[in-house]
């Protein structure tokens, strides 16, 4: 363990090792989350993950999140375990009806103020899944969304754009 | 006789059902065969309604013969399997939330899928309206001095998927899990039946979300079992190819996951960089990081150049250099070795009576894998060897997985040398007549089936069926007498799939 620690402190980090277009886009927009954050929330910002029926899918790609490459926690965002410590809370999945109370009781454990982002295709409007006579729908058919990032599931560079574009949005309105 | 072939010749045989029979019984001969899955002479494969029959699908002990059996049910019931055979349980369940029909004798009757929110009873059968006040639901009873329950769920506390877990524990010992699931049911079954081809293999490969491609690859080869078609060989190989790199992706995340769980994390930040590289690969060469929607009926709709045959060497070569380093780590260190040896421990018999897939089956001495054991094209000319081990316990798990990622190398490595050319996709047009397609295929959790009936080019009913089914109930069984806080341990070294069970 001692040797593989020591050859840790002289590689060089992840994120830097290997630039590319898409490493170069992650720096910048890791500064750019980084300061938002800060603004409005004082480095800490924290998120909590709610599964509301999803395939699971959505779920790995924020697990990438925390991975080297992406390291979110870098600018002050982190997931808790337990709403009551949350401000975003980042919703996956199509809404089913056996998960629609679940969801609601746990939007409102989360203290205000709060935000919601809904994540992947279905979180949207039940994507693939709507019309069947388990699914309720979207996110935003159970609690009020501020924010939704597409895709199937949605890269982690998509979600950390996405957190982005929230904050910004939120600093700009000057709401809490 | 053998107890397979008696059974097939006592039934009136489906024609239009490949690759393997299936027979229509008489209720006396489904009885039969519940006894045989009883004394152990056969596993227990899946077990699947439409509106007015059940089928289930069994092999003999090898796992190398398979024959489907469907019972008529023109009142509505049949003889349960669950009643003699536990592992059937929950299907039959299941089976009755969806369609309405009951298992005579069933030993537990409560609702499994069906939490009362759906408006309707039986969405895939007869439907009624839903009871406007369902019962509320039990959870088995639990007597004893000192004992308390912590209810866990449907949100957790980490970034997983919704379940609910009632433990009871005297102390911290665990006295007795209950899990409660279903809440992620999304009805796929539901929206199978009329949908086209398209639409089928993209609700298939969103079953469960990790294991994307062996849905599809199990749901394309039922297919074109149905439609008597066969994928053009370099699109076999190319399966194989999305196949073990989405094995790779998903073992290396679970090793560092269930070292994380031990509060290990070092080894997770490293698992977790080298799980990375490979979803990067994937996705510089086939354009989805979890190569969603590239297997489907008649082929894979991207193909592989040169430059991506090097882009797969890169991180061969890659994960080569850096896994070994961990896995002499795992192997080095007493204080996590201490979490993981002798933890949720799970006996050779009861993963041969739950017929368990995967590294779950293969930790605890059941030596099967789809791979092997049916030998399906393009495995039967791969060299690889299928790693078993018979302590059960979470340290196996980790250990198969560990193997396996070594084997997924080896494998990757065969298929780009041999890879043949030619096309990689055939126009797919629909059978006048009816067909039936069955398939099988390994991912990385275990054996992925799926069954079909084609008529007119859509889909009549579709079942999938995920290995979680037959590994849930035993990490019910595996954690008895182990401590509360090795729960999440146990949990990760399964790592079942919710969304694949709930469906």
């Amino acid at each position: 363990m001692r040797k593989l620690l020591f050859q840790s402190l002289f590689r060089p980090p992840f994120t830097e090792r290997a630039p590319s277009p898409d490493d170069a886009a992650l720096n910048e927009l890791a500064t750019a989350v980084g300061r938002a954050a800060r603004r409005r929330l004082g480095r800490s910002l924290s998120i909590r993950e709610i599964d509301a029926g999803s395939c699971n899918a959505c779920e790995l790609e924020i697990h990438a999140l925390n991975n080297a490459y992406y390291d979110v926690e870098r600018f002050g965002l982190r997931f808790v375990a337990s709403p009551r410590h949350a401000d975003i809370l980042m919703v996956t999945g199509p809404v089913t009806k056996n998960m629609r109370e679940a969801l609601a009781r746990t939007y409102h454990a989360t203290p205000d103020p709060k935000w919601v982002v809904a994540v992947g295709d279905c979180a949207k409007d039940g994507g693939c899944f709507s019309g069947s006579y388990a699914v309720v729908g979207g996110v935003g058919d159970v609690i009020p969304i501020d924010l939704h990032i597409p895709g199937c599931p949605p890269t982690p560079m998509a979600m950390l754009k996405g957190l982005l574009a929230l904050l910004e949005r939120v600093a700009g309105a000057g709401t809490a | 006789m053998p107890p397979l072939t008696d059974l097939m010749h006592k039934g009136r045989k489906v024609a239009q059902h490949r690759p393997w029979s299936r027979a229509v019984v008489d209720a006396a001969d489904w009885s039969r065969a519940a006894g045989e899955l009883a004394r152990g002479n056969c596993s227990l494969l899946a077990l699947w309604g439409e509106p007015s029959a059940v089928h289930m699908a069994i092999s003999d002990k090898a796992g190398g013969e398979i024959v489907v059996l469907s019972v008529d049910c023109p009142g509505h019931t049949y003889p349960s399997v669950g009643m003699r055979h536990p592992p059937a349980i929950r299907l039959e369940r299941a089976i009755s939330d969806l369609f309405g029909l009951s298992a005579e004798d069933l030993p537990d009757t409560r609702p499994w899928l069906d939490h009362g929110s759906w408006g309707v009873r039986f969405p895939l059968g007869n439907r009624v309206k839903a009871l406007s006040k369902p019962a509320p639901y039990r959870f088995l009873p639990v007597e004893g001095d000192g004992l308390h329950q912590i209810p866990v769920g449907p949100v957790h506390a980490g970034i997983i998927e919704p379940g609910h877990f009632r433990f009871t524990a005297s102390g911290e010992t665990v006295v007795r899990l209950e899990q409660r699931l279903g809440y992620t049911h999304k009805g796929i079954e539901g929206l199978m039946s009329g949908a086209d081809l398209e639409r089928a293999a993209q609700l298939a490969g969103r079953v469960s979300g990790d294991s994307t491609v062996a849905y599809a690859y199990a749901f394309s080869k039922a297919a074109e079992a149905a439609l008597k078609i066969a994928a053009p060989d370099r699109a076999v190989w190319l399966r194989a190819l999305l196949a073990e790199l989405e094995r790779l992706a998903n073992h290396l995340g679970d090793i560092g996951a269930i070292c994380n769980d031990a509060s290990f994390a070092l080894m997770h930040a490293h698992c977790s960089v080298l799980r990375e590289s490979v979803l990067r690969a994937a996705n510089d060469v086939f354009g989805h990081r979890l190569m969603r929607d590239i297997i489907v009926p008649g082929g894979v709709t991207r193909d592989l150049g040169d430059d991506g045959k090097e882009i797969i060497h890169a991180a061969l070569d890659n994960l080569r250099l850096r896994f070994p380093t961990l896995v002499e780590l795992y192997d080095n260190t007493a204080s996590l070795q201490d979490r993981t040896f002798g933890t949720g421990s799970l006996k050779p018999a009861l993963a041969s009576q739950y017929a368990a897939g995967g590294y779950v089956g293969r930790a605890s001495g059941r030596a099967f894998d789809a791979r092997r054991n049916l030998a399906y094209p393009p495995y039967d000319a791969l060299r690889f060897e299928v790693p078993v081990l018979n302590d059960g316990d979470v340290n196996a798990r980790v250990w198969i997985r560990v193997r396996e990622v070594e084997q997924s190398l080896s494998l990757i490595d065969q298929i780009l040398h041999r890879l043949p050319k030619g096309p990689s996709r055939i126009p797919v047009r629909p059978l006048e007549e009816v067909g039936e397609g069955m398939a099988m295929v390994e991912g990385f959790r275990g054996d992925v089936l799926v069954w079909l009936r084609l008529r007119g080019g859509r889909i009549e009913r579709c079942h999938l069926r995920d290995p979680s089914w037959f590994q849930w109930p035993l990490l019910e069984a595996v954690i008895e007498d182990n401590i509360v806080a090795d729960f999440p341990l146990c949990n990760k070294s399964f790592n079942c799939s919710y969304s694949g069970q709930d469906l």
